[in-house]
């Protein structure tokens, strides 16, 4: 018996590259002013609720490393967001959950809930009915300030109220 | 991608057989052979000829075969330059002497003809210069433009013909490929060969993709993707391109993998800012959920045998490793070394579990045997993420991300036992990369 030349045939090979065709955009995560983000026909009385939120009541609260719950000034800024919304009572939010890039990513996505669900909880105990509170968490994967060092991942760690 | 099938022919070479088995009786028992157990081996010096062609495919086939078996930190390709014979016809016996003079232990020549019929034949031979004898040789077929793929399961038998070990170069791996400026990354997932060449977009980057697992027994692939504004596991078929959600559930569901059968996905939901394991059944629909905890449960991961999960769970105070029986029974933590451990990752051998650990502001890949012993660091740095193995459990990829706003992540390698780490050239930023099954 000698050396011999096995053989195989390789007669199907499917080559990827379909290209898919996602249904969505991607929010952009930032401050809710950008009247880009919104379509033509509502924009003109959401830009108005948007500029008198940003304008009067911070949207946005921050958080320690690794934490969600809410520190004295967060509590007092998420007051007044929950008088604002009691006094606007069409508005409705979306409160998206951030977190820094120091952290893994599937954990980043479960922290950034936990943050936008502990300033929805709050909303609800202010009055705000849960109803017109949705909530979603980017995780690490929206950023607001880029450099690498605390004070780049302290505004990151966030949680921003988003009119709907 | 299947074997239609297999070892139909063999091709007789008696006169060749003859004269090794009476030349060289003395070598009979030496075995050619690399013990991969050990960490840092002297990469096994091999000298690959460019296959016999008419233009230039047969130095094509060579330089990717020799690009696979060097990039594995196993063998030391022998410089071209210093060949003394450069033309061995596949069905030569080479001049072994002239081999020994340029330190190759091994050689491989090779032959690849265009056929009437339209396909591309290929076949090499894999030789032991010491003892004077082959020690594999193998013939293929394909459409030429497949070509990429034969050179890596020359590269694959030559692997295991030397190490005793199933190869993994005829694999692909699938990952977030991102662009974009760091505040509005756009992420799309690609898949590409093991060493970075055929890529292809899967999605069109319009809703963040993140987290591909590809299933272990078909064409799919499921993932997190943020379409409709809704963080969701999805499944992808990547040949069809179809994609579904999968299951009906209430929260964001996220942290997908497949159940080693391919049967199932398990997953982690987050409900009011809660986050549990939970698995569903492909076929019946059915949902199960795994843990009960007001904690952070994800990241989980079956043990090839399917009878055990790992995953990450804050339960404790910070992230650390746990494992249950796959019903959800017999919590158990695993972590208990200094830091923080996430994103664990069974070994498809089974006997290790990879992981990203946190310590002291720096990032981490590392390995631990299942029951939490052993842990071994194969890589640091400021950030190190997302271990995922190769099919044969040698192999390591992971992402790295750069420090500052203008930087991003790329993919990674490192062998098993710490050495041989690697970049794989993509052509953007890439992370969350995750390897294929052995494709055969």
């Amino acid at each position: 018996m000698g050396p011999s030349l096995k053989s195989k045939i390789i007669l199907s090979m499917a080559l990827l590259g379909l290209v898919i065709s996602g249904c969505a955009s991607t929010t952009d995560g930032r401050v809710n002013s950008s009247s880009s983000a919104r379509s033509a026909s509502s924009a003109s009385s959401l830009n108005a609720e948007v500029q008198d939120l940003v304008a009067n009541v911070s949207d946005r609260v921050f958080f320690a490393t690794d934490q969600s719950n809410l520190d004295g000034s967060s509590r007092a800024t998420l007051r007044d967001q929950a008088s604002w919304l009691n006094q606007n009572a069409s508005v409705r939010l979306t409160i998206e959950g951030h977190a820094d890039e120091r952290g893994t990513r599937e954990y980043n996505l479960a922290l950034g809930a936990r943050r936008a669900n502990a300033v929805r909880d709050f909303l609800i105990s202010e009055g705000v009915s849960g109803d017109r509170l949705q909530t979603i968490s980017y995780g690490k994967e929206r950023p607001v300030s880029l450099c690498s060092e605390e004070s780049c991942w302290s505004k990151n760690r966030r949680a921003v109220a988003n009119i709907r | 991608m299947r074997y239609i099938s297999h070892a139909i022919c063999q091709m007789r070479l008696p006169i060749l057989a003859l004269a090794f088995f009476a030349m060289l009786p003395f070598y009979a028992q030496a075995a050619l052979k690399i013990d991969i157990t050990q960490g840092n081996v002297e990469p096994l010096p091999i000298a690959v000829l460019d296959f016999e062609s008419e233009g230039g495919v047969g130095q094509d086939l060579a330089k990717v075969v020799v690009a696979d078996l060097e990039r594995s930190g196993l063998f030391r390709p022998v410089d071209r330059e210093a060949f003394i014979e450069t033309q061995v016809g596949v069905n030569t016996r080479p001049k072994f002497k002239d081999w020994r003079v340029v330190n190759a232990l091994a050689l491989v020549t090779g032959r690849a003809v265009l056929q009437g019929d339209g396909r591309l034949r290929v076949e090499f031979r894999l030789w032991d210069v010491v003892a004077g004898q082959q020690m594999t040789g193998l013939q293929f077929f394909t459409k030429p433009e497949n070509w990429r793929r034969i050179s890596h399961l020359v590269a694959d038998a030559i692997y295991e013909r030397l190490t005793g070990e199933t190869g993994y170069f005829d694999t692909r791996i699938v990952y977030v490929s991102e662009s974009g400026p760091k505040n509005q990354r756009v992420k799309k997932l690609a898949v590409m060969d093991q060493d970075g060449f055929s890529q292809s977009e899967l999605t069109s980057g319009r809703a963040l993709a993140l987290t591909p697992r590809f299933s272990p027994t078909a064409q799919e692939i499921t993932y997190l993707s943020f379409a409709n504004n809704k963080p969701r596991v999805y499944l992808l078929n990547i040949e069809t391109g179809q994609q579904e959600v999968v299951g009906d559930f209430p929260g964001m569901t996220f942290a997908p993998r497949f159940s080693p059968d391919g049967q199932k996905i398990i997953l982690s939901l987050e409900r009011n800012g809660n986050s549990n394991i939970y698995t569903m059944d492909l076929r019946t629909r059915e949902t199960r959920r795994l843990t009960s905890s007001l904690a952070i449960d994800t990241a989980p991961c079956f043990a090839p045998d399917g009878s055990r999960i790992v995953f990450e769970s804050d339960r404790m105070g910070t992230q650390q490793l746990y494992v249950m029986e796959a019903d959800g029974s017999n919590v158990r933590r695993i972590s208990y070394g200094e830091g923080r451990y996430a994103t664990p990752v069974w070994s498809p051998r089974g006997d290790l579990i990879a992981f990203t650990k946190t310590l002291k502001g720096r990032f981490l890949i590392g390995v631990m045997k299942a029951d939490g012993s052993g842990e071994r660091i194969l890589t640091e740095g400021f950030h190190n993420e997302g271990p995922a193995w190769s099919p044969n459990g040698r192999v390591i990829s992971f992402f790295r991300e750069g420090k500052g706003a203008d930087e991003g992540s790329t993919l990674w390698t490192v062998d098993v036992t710490g050495y041989n780490e690697r970049p794989i050239a993509t052509p953007g930023w890439a992370s969350d990369p995750a390897w294929s099954p052995l494709i055969r």
